[in-house]
């Protein structure tokens, strides 16, 4: 058996090497994200004060729905030409594509954060109260349960024949718990009023849980029919 | 014609049956076949060749019976299977090379460099082309296919339509590449509806209808199909 460390640090440098040639994911969730930020802003034009009662749910809900976009993608590469077929038939462990997967997305959606964060921060007037470093924990683990769930149910909806539509369907309700403890954390931080600690913990429970959860039952989804 | 004196039995089937849904693709298919020959299957569509052929490769899990490949499952025979498909199973935005050196690092090929260099060559066609392979014409995204399927130098060869949309000359070459293949030791598997382009060439031709395998023949003679 190849070693699971070099087999995924390959497919992770391949998925990169072809996002960074169509940019296909990126420039979709940067799209979608510009536009939540631009409708909202006409929508309505929060103080500062409401601002940081709102900022954390409109930041999450915009990158949970444009990290589905990049979600899709990830696999529906290796669904043309039937490239899928050439990994499930070589030697390589189920879980290195799984791990590839999960951090190729992880890194687009942290750029696609890393982009317009600074954007939700102008636009809204955001001035942070409480200690503004937790912020980073909250980003971190977020996106990391956002990403580990959403490759896993994109992978189960491949074979399904509407996989766009599937995913959503299948992402959200599981993905509930995670985005309460993103948006509670980061309003709390925002805000200053409480600590963010147990929407930590919470979310670390939570990444350790399904990402246990997913590696266990990737290579039966990888070799299902 | 190879002497088959020396041949053993390298694959087994025994009572393969694959259903999708009501429907049985493969009923009760039955066959041992040798080692380092040279097997053409053929049949018309829908006969049951590309499922046969999948479920030899580990892709598809017969719904009953067994298959066998030197003693082993084809999943864990898979480092002895080189397996090619219809579609070519590369990366259209990578080139040759990289979609190569990925396939090489799967398997764990040591100077994947030069092995792929090796391999790219062997089905004629230049290492050194940076043009992604979206822009290959389809015979040489099917030599690279094949390069693909042949890069960890596998025993057994599950080809399947490889001169579909190929020209004659090029075919011809991916039929003296195969051939030399087989006279090296490996087992060949190739399901084509060129059958013509394997006469004299092939060790045998396993016909399939509706599911099962009719008959064997060592020449493409066969009543009524030609």
């Amino acid at each position: 058996m190849n070693s699971l460390w070099a087999v995924t640090t390959a497919t992770l440098v391949k998925d990169i090497r072809l996002e960074w040639r169509s940019k296909d994911a990126l420039n979709a969730m940067l799209f979608f994200s510009l536009l939540v930020v631009v409708i909202f802003m006409f929508s309505f034009d929060p103080l500062a004060e409401e601002s940081r009662h709102i900022v954390g749910g409109l930041v999450w809900v915009s990158f949970l729905f444009a990290s589905v976009t990049a979600l899709n993608q990830t696999w529906a590469r290796e669904l043309r030409n039937q490239v899928l077929d050439a990994y499930r038939v070589s030697p390589a462990p189920a879980n290195a594509l799984f791990l590839a997967k999960v951090l190729g997305n992880f890194i687009f959606v942290s750029v696609l954060e890393a982009l317009m964060t600074p954007l939700f921060v102008i636009f809204y007037n955001v001035r942070v109260l409480g200690p503004a470093w937790q912020l980073i924990p909250i980003a971190l683990l977020g996106t990391w349960a956002l990403v580990v769930n959403g490759t896993f149910f994109a992978a189960i909806s491949l074979r399904t024949r509407s996989r766009e539509i599937m995913l959503p369907l299948l992402l959200f309700p599981v993905s509930i718990p995670a985005v309460i403890a993103m948006v509670a954390g980061t309003t709390s931080i925002l805000t200053g009023e409480e600590s963010a600690h147990f929407y930590l913990v919470l979310l670390l429970t939570y990444d350790v849980v399904f990402t246990t959860a997913c590696l266990a039952l990737f290579g039966t989804i990888l070799h299902a029919e | 014609m190879k002497n088959f004196t020396a041949t053993r039995s390298v694959l087994t089937v025994s009572n393969v049956i694959k259903q999708f849904g009501r429907f049985a693709a493969l009923r009760g298919v039955t066959a041992e076949f040798d080692a380092g020959r040279f097997h053409a299957i053929l049949g018309e569509n829908g006969a049951g060749k590309t499922t046969l052929l999948r479920a030899l490769a580990g892709l598809a899990q017969p719904t009953r019976g067994e298959i066998s490949i030197f003693g082993k499952s084809p999943r864990e025979a898979c480092r002895d299977i080189g397996y090619m498909a219809h579609p070519s199973l590369l990366y259209d935005e990578m080139s040759g090379m990289e979609n190569l050196r990925y396939f090489a690092s799967l398997y764990g090929i040591a100077d994947n460099n030069i092995r792929c260099e090796d391999v790219i060559r062997s089905v004629g066609l230049d290492p050194d082309l940076t043009r992604a392979v979206g822009q290959y014409s389809q015979g040489m995204r099917q030599r690279m296919s094949l390069a693909r399927a042949i890069l960890h130098d596998p025993r057994v060869l599950l080809l399947d339509e490889p001169f579909s949309n190929v020209d004659v000359h090029s075919a011809q070459a991916m039929v003296g590449l195969l051939k030399g293949m087989r006279d090296a030791g490996k087992t060949v598997f190739v399901i084509t509806h060129q059958a013509a382009l394997l006469e004299g060439v092939a060790d045998e031709f396993v016909w399939m209808q509706a599911g099962q395998i009719v008959d064997r023949t060592s020449t493409l003679a066969r009543a009524g199909v030609r």
